[in-house]
């Protein structure tokens, strides 16, 4: 193919977003510590990143799930599913990642409610991680419920622990903590007479819909930190568009956060199945190259 | 008195043939070779008041640099050119020049006018394959200057700004400089080495880039002067789509022309899955609005493979606010219009994809505003269009990051950022704005015309500033730690 000649290591940031940690927290699931001083600086709980891997790489929006000023690092935790996720798992200490922008879209609003519920699942786990940590901060009795499909897919358990007064454990085969659904959880929580005055859902789109039929009767505060696609991430594109009390309203820059009760799932959900067969296709194309996914190293 | 005959017409461009080029994102223009070139550089009658410089947003000396293309002095024209527009290639190839310069040119009385647009493009074109020179700069002035946008304004400020002797640095949120020309403008019509060249130019008088920094976020103003600069200049552009607000408008294959560009633009979508993003046209795309931004989306469209590409505009051919040279590349290439005619909702099949535009015939009535007749909807009209991807290009409204996060900014009920329209000047101290995010929607040229304002005036404050100390800037990050040890 033509047009090959759009290298633009020269022009850019100043910053070497290099990898000074990484960690498995279970089979499909990676952590990562990268050093990216400014954005260190100015991170807050509820913010994301945009990263690119290499030069032909998409531009994917990461949560952070910690970072350290004074040392000049951000902790971004991530889930392989596609191309993208998977090149990114590719790259070891000592790598660069080519582009970081960040910290993007708004601020969790962190105030002292009271008694805060911080559910969450799978690798919104992390997403969920400094929230729960400033509510703590902030004054908020906070109690997390954490879940996951199973025992070994649960992850940040003790870093959780750290930030919560109270954590609840769930999978769905029961291999650990109660057997079901983190709403579940929340459910039997509410019944037992926690009065909750804020609780946040971090997770599948799916989790967030059933977590926010859960508080709904109860007028429940409920803000969801919503996923969708997106390209830009800072006001461009327009593509992570959400129905919010039937307003169109854009994640990256009304959002990440919503309140649950008003938005909808069900377009978030069909809005997320936009590329499957591409999807297959770059995964098929990159795993035939010689070396696979992580030739995208060598770049 | 044949030959005077001739002089009448414009030296054609060469142009890929239709059905080669809609196989491919390569250049459609082909630009002058140096006898063409030369011939219509004699049709220039080097007026002694030009009246074309006044229809050039950037001043250009036309006629001067004309005269030097007659003398083959290539190198010298650039020259000239340069010393007023940081920007030839681009402006060259994007500029409406029938709107600008070529509509006042003198020839274009009887005839067709000078053909300003190829011949700049023809200069620039030679200068970059035999490498930019670099002009001589003004002394530094020790003052710092931070643009943010590196798109058509932030890049003509910066290299203006340079020029004169200013530090300046400009952020830029997306990963590569350009701005509109990078995420906008497609490959053919407008390559993309060429914007990246005119960087490096830009770089080579002394500007530094800061990529993925987008500004309000990872710094805000405030945190920009504490930083240690003097003066400021937003040009962060136009931002948010503009959507329809009608039903369906979120199904799966609706995109915005923002979107649907910058996917093929900026991240190379068409070249997946070599890159990454991928983008997913149907057979039968629908785009709606009539801008330029329109028909790029619809020639794009069709390269990505569509079978039947439809531009939707409400109004008639004779308002259609798209330059008329792109009509005619689109409908060469195959791409109908559908004239009079509104989407009022979109239909979607049951896994949420669009599948048909339902549409509502239109007629003109009285002048708007804009001068425009205004239109009409026909009730009972309504038809459906079979669409499986529709784009939206109807526009788009101020990015609002830096406007929420700058106290005392003031802004207008459309969000633009105030800035006087001579200086660029805000509501703020040493705070100057241009291009889309003051003006809204505008062109390359326009936007490039008022960073070259700004600039001046930014020279002005900094000039009258009373004199202090220098501060370093301090960044956290690495290379602003080695631009200190260099500043020592």
């Amino acid at each position: 193919m033509e047009h090959k000649q759009y290298h633009l290591r020269q022009n850019e940031n100043p910053t070497e977003y290099r990898i000074l940690e990484k960690h498995s927290l279970n089979p499909q699931v990676k952590l990562i510590k990268v050093h990216a001083p400014d954005i260190a600086e100015k991170a807050k709980a509820g913010q994301f990143v945009i990263l690119r891997v290499n030069d032909e790489g998409e531009r994917i929006p990461l949560t952070l799930a910690t970072w350290e000023n004074s040392e000049g690092t951000i902790t971004l935790v991530f889930q392989e599913v596609g191309v993208s996720t998977k090149k990114l798992g590719c790259l070891e200490v000592q790598d660069e990642i080519r582009n970081i922008a960040g910290p993007l879209g708004n601020p969790s609003d962190i105030r002292n409610y009271g008694l805060a519920a911080v559910v969450c699942g799978g690798v919104g786990t992390a997403a969920a991680y400094p929230i729960a940590k400033a509510l703590r901060e902030a004054g908020n009795k906070v109690i997390t419920i954490l879940g996951a499909r199973t025992d070994s897919l649960l992850i940040m358990e003790e870093e959780m622990k750290r930030v919560s007064d109270e954590l609840y454990l769930s999978t769905d085969d029961g291999s650990k903590g109660c057997r079901g659904f983190v709403s579940d959880v929340l459910k039997s929580l509410i019944a037992k007479n926690y009065q909750f005055d804020i609780v946040y859902a971090i997770g599948p789109p799916l989790m967030m819909r059933t977590t926010s039929e859960v508080t709904r009767p109860y007028g429940i505060k409920t803000i969801v930190s919503l996923n969708p696609i997106m390209v830009d991430g800072m006001g461009m594109c327009g593509a992570c568009r959400v129905s919010v009390e039937g307003l169109t309203k854009f994640a990256c820059i009304d959002g990440p956060e919503f309140d649950a009760h008003k938005t909808n799932f069900e377009e978030l959900i069909k809005r997320l199945k936009t590329y499957p067969p591409e999807e297959r296709l770059a995964l098929d194309f990159h795993e035939k190259l010689p070396g696979g996914i992580c030739s995208c190293r060598k770049n | 008195m044949q030959e005077e005959l001739d002089k009448q017409h414009a030296v054609p461009m060469q142009k890929q043939d239709a059905t080669t080029r809609t196989g491919n994102f390569n250049e459609v223009a082909l630009g002058y070779t140096e006898e063409q070139a030369l011939l219509e550089a004699q049709r220039c009658l080097s007026c002694q008041k030009p009246k074309c410089m006044g229809g050039c947003p950037v001043e250009l000396q036309i006629p001067a640099f004309i005269r030097l293309i007659k003398e083959k002095r290539y190198d010298d024209a650039i020259k000239k050119i340069r010393e007023k527009n940081s920007l030839p290639a681009v402006c060259g190839r994007v500029c409406p020049q029938e709107e600008q310069c070529q509509k006042f040119c003198v020839r274009g009385i009887k005839g067709e006018p000078v053909s300003i647009g190829r011949l700049e493009r023809f200069v620039a074109d030679l200068e970059r394959q035999s490498g930019i020179s670099v002009p001589t700069k003004h002394k530094p002035t020790g003052r710092k200057v931070a643009v943010i946008g590196a798109g058509p304004a932030g890049l003509t400020a910066a290299a203006d700004l340079a020029k004169l002797g200013h530090q300046v640095t400009v952020f830029e949120a997306l990963h590569v400089a350009g701005g509109v020309l990078v995420y906008g403008i497609p490959e053919f019509r407008l390559p993309k080495n060429i914007v990246q060249a005119e960087v490096e130019f830009i770089k080579k008088l002394g500007v530094e880039f800061y990529t993925d920094a987008l500004i309000g976020r990872l710094f805000t103003i405030e945190e920009l002067f504490e930083k240690g600069f003097d003066a400021i200049f937003i040009g962060s552009g136009a931002g948010l789509p503009t959507f329809l607000g009608i039903p369906g408008e979120n199904l799966g294959g609706v995109y915005s022309a923002n979107e649907f560009l910058i996917r093929i633009n900026l991240m190379k979508s068409y070249q997946f899955p070599e890159f990454d993003t991928p983008i997913s046209v149907g057979k039968s795309v629908a785009v709606i609005g009539g801008g330029n931004v329109a028909m790029d989306s619809a020639r794009c469209a069709l390269r990505l493979g569509a079978e039947h590409v439809c531009i939707v505009y409400r109004r008639s051919r004779e308002e259609l606010p798209a330059r008329e040279e792109e009509l005619l590349n689109a409908e060469e290439e195959g791409i109908t219009c559908r004239f009079l005619a509104a989407p009022t909702r979109l239909i979607g099949d049951e896994q949420g994809r669009v599948k048909g535009v339902e549409l509502v015939a239109m007629e003109l009535g009285e002048p708007d505003e804009s001068g425009r007749r205004r239109p009409f909807s026909v009730k009972g009209s309504e038809t459906v269009m079979d669409a499986d991807t529709v784009i939206v290009a109807i526009g788009r409204t101020p990015n609002p990051i830096i406007q929420s996060v700058t106290k005392g900014l003031r802004v207008t009920i459309r969000g633009t950022i105030i800035g006087d329209p001579e200086t660029g000047k805000t509501s703020l101290e040493g705070v100057y704005t241009g291009g889309d995010i003051m003006t809204g929607e505008a062109t390359v040229i326009s936007a490039m015309g008022s960073g070259k304002r700004a600039a001046n005036s930014i020279h002005q404050y900094l000039l009258n500033k009373r004199s202090e100390l220098a501060k370093p800037c301090t960044f956290s990050s690495q290379v602003a730690e080695k631009k200190e040890v260099r500043m020592q």
